[in-house]
């Protein structure tokens, strides 16, 4: 294939970025097929295939066709898109910023804090004024979850990075702690829910795309486009901060700077995608590290590769979870758990030297 | 033009450990910082960065206060070897050496030709697809050497003398590559650079320097030519142990037997 041959300008010893872009055509197609893959299965039994025949050949499509195709399978299509880019940038960007291929927003509260914010939303939402509820509207949930993941992202990093180092064992423990602390307390706000708020509430115990509307979707979505859009400019940031803090500013980067960009435009990814689907685990932490194998941590590729993967990963796990036990559905967290669960097991078993230190 | 440090005070986690020392560094000189463990000598450097602000005194490069640069400036004009460096992931060597070109305008071209350059210059060739976990303690220090080599390739640049700042740059490496990496930042200075480096080695600081700087306990012990400041009294004074200061009969080389010799 010509896309994998390092063209001239790239051929210079030790430059692995030829790797990287041709990770992203192919990644691209990936999408693209499994994308078209998604639109064609589910349990109506309506065929993409045939229905876009219909539609270049300028017949009329059924109602039942078009309700099928734009109004359920398009926006969930799009949410596993957005949600699984958004849950893999996020994952890549916060283990630049922490140094350590183990941080991931779901590990480490930061979806927690999200889940919360949506959680204290919904079941407190009743309480604003009505005039701050109507300007919010939609956008009410997205933003109390991007709230919710942004202050969790802040303290995790103020507890575990002193003088510019982070302890990974204070990382993880903070992590663990933090999440801990704010499922407790949204277990007290779903202790105050009524019947109707459980019931919106249940799915974010475990994630699922089955929610996916063009409503939620037009709420929750520009925030992930932004935060997709406006991660691949923290990469050279992030590559001078591998090598810590000093010598980033030593090499002229605005490390403060980049540092509070990275927090938030992690934490609005996770914000955003926690509100539309709830917490789903493991592709922040599985995404970036099979890439890294690849392509080498440098994180000009590494970003843009991790939203394309993630978001096919995401329509993947989206379709196991419609036809394991079809017509029902699985939630989709259960199934990235049982995939990326024992993926992670191996990362840290082959990071065990950095862990013990 | 020139990177001088005035009457700096300095304290970490509640210990006084810079006490009013200044220095002051030429361009087309190799300046030396030496002292005992614990006198301060990174501290000193890091303040020179810019790294850490003292809490007294000033520090002026090429006449501008140090903490008035924006970074992109100050990243042109000095660039930094710490004492030790750690990654977070497996970057390879022309990642991490193009990591000094952070700031860097200019074509793909002649950054790669940068770091091909500044990969020989360190005695790396031909390393730059190895991955930094694989290399050995002292290849390490010269790829990071490498690394802040590229950010100020040209010693002097339309706003003035450029600068190394090198904390024990030799630590780790055996005595040809020390000799490699002396000879390299000599180099630099006679090409109209400047070069600072804290120094644990005297026989190689009374080989290269030009000026040197003498610490202990945060303060200058004495500062000056090298023939002033490597005497048997002062070095004693400074280290704490007997030690005397002999010359070589051919090339005129300071040695240094360590330890009484009686
Ligand atoms: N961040 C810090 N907090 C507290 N003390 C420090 C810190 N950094 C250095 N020190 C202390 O300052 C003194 C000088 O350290 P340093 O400049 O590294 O010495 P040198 O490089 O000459 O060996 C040492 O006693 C060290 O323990
Ligand atoms: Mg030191």
């Amino acid at each position: 294939m010509v896309a994998l041959a390092p063209p001239q300008a790239y051929s210079q010893a030790g430059d692995r970025r030829h790797l990287g872009r041709a990770l992203a055509i192919w990644l691209g197609l990936l999408l693209i097929a499994v994308s078209l893959l998604s639109l064609g299965h589910g349990a109506s039994g309506v065929s993409a295939s045939a229905v876009m025949g219909d539609w270049l050949a300028g017949r009329d499509l059924s109602a039942t066709d078009r309700v099928v195709l734009f109004d359920i399978r398009l926006p969930r299509l799009l949410t596993a898109v957005l949600v699984g880019a958004a849950l893999a940038v996020s994952g890549a960007v916060m283990q630049g910023l922490f140094r350590n291929p183990l941080a991931d927003p779901g590990l480490l509260g930061v979806s927690a804090g999200a889940s919360l914010g949506a959680i204290a939303a919904i079941v407190l939402g009743g309480l604003l004024p009505p005039a701050v509820a109507a300007f919010a509207g939609w956008h009410l949930v997205p933003l109390a979850a991007f709230a919710g993941s942004w202050l969790a992202m802040v303290a995790l990093y103020a507890i575990a990075t002193r003088q510019g180092r982070t302890s990974v064992a204070t990382m993880l423990l903070a992590g663990i702690a933090l999440a801990a602390m704010i499922a407790a307390v949204s277990g007290l706000m779903i202790y105050r829910a009524d019947d109707d708020q459980l019931r919106d509430l249940t799915f974010w115990g475990l994630g699922s795309l089955a929610g996916a509307s063009w409503t939620k979707l037009s709420a929750a979505g520009p925030v992930i486009i932004l935060a997709l859009v406006a991660a691949p400019f923290l990469a050279r940031g992030l590559n001078g901060l591998a090598l810590g803090e000093a010598a980033a500013a030593h090499v002229g980067l605005r490390v403060q700077r980049i540092k509070a960009a990275c927090i938030l435009s992690a934490a609005a990814a996770t914000g955003a995608s926690v509100a539309i689907s709830g917490g789903i685990g493991f592709v922040g932490i599985v995404v970036p590290h099979l890439l890294r194998l690849i392509a080498g941590p440098d994180h000009r590729w590494l970003l843009i590769n991790s939203g394309l993967l993630g978001a096919s990963v995401l329509i993947a796990a989206d379709m196991i979870s419609r036809s394991v036990v079809a017509p029902a559905e699985l939630p989709i967290g259960i199934v990235t758990a049982m995939i990326g669960g024992p993926f992670f097991m191996w990362v840290l078993l082959s990071n065990r030297r950095v862990l013990d230190a | 033009m020139s990177l001088r440090a005035r009457s700096l005070h300095l304290s970490l986690g509640g210990r006084q450990v810079l006490n009013g020392i200044g220095l002051t560094a030429r361009p087309g000189h190799f300046s030396a910082i030496i002292g005992p463990n614990g006198s301060g000598k990174t501290t000193l450097l890091r303040a020179l960065t810019g790294e850490i602000a003292p809490q007294g005194g000033t520090i002026t490069l090429n006449g501008q206060p140090i903490d008035r640069l924006a970074p992109e400036t100050l990243a042109r004009r000095r660039a930094v070897l710490p004492q030790h460096s750690a990654l977070g992931f497996s970057f390879n060597v022309a990642e991490i050496v193009s990591i000094g070109l952070a700031t860097h305008v200019g074509t793909e071209a002649e950054r790669a030709r940068l770091i091909r350059a500044a990969l020989g210059l360190v005695g790396l060739p031909g390393h730059a697809g190895r991955l930094w976990q694989e290399l050995s303690g002292g290849e390490q220090q010269r790829v990071q050497l490498a690394r802040a080599l590229v950010q100020v390739w040209q010693p002097v640049g339309s706003d003035g003398p450029r600068w190394l700042l090198l904390d024990e740059p030799v630590s780790s490496l055996d005595i040809a590559q020390q000799l490699t990496v002396m000879r390299l930042a000599r180099d630099y200075a006679t090409r109209g650079g400047g070069v600072i480096a804290v120094m644990h080695d005297l026989n190689l600081t009374a080989m290269f320097a030009d000026h040197v700087l003498l610490m202990q306990d945060g303060r200058a012990l004495a500062e000056g030519r090298p023939a002033d400041v490597i005497t048997d009294d002062l070095l004693s004074r400074a280290y704490g142990c007997a030690l005397r200061v002999r010359h070589a009969p051919e090339d005129g080389v300071w040695l240094l037997p360590h330890g009484a010799v009686a």
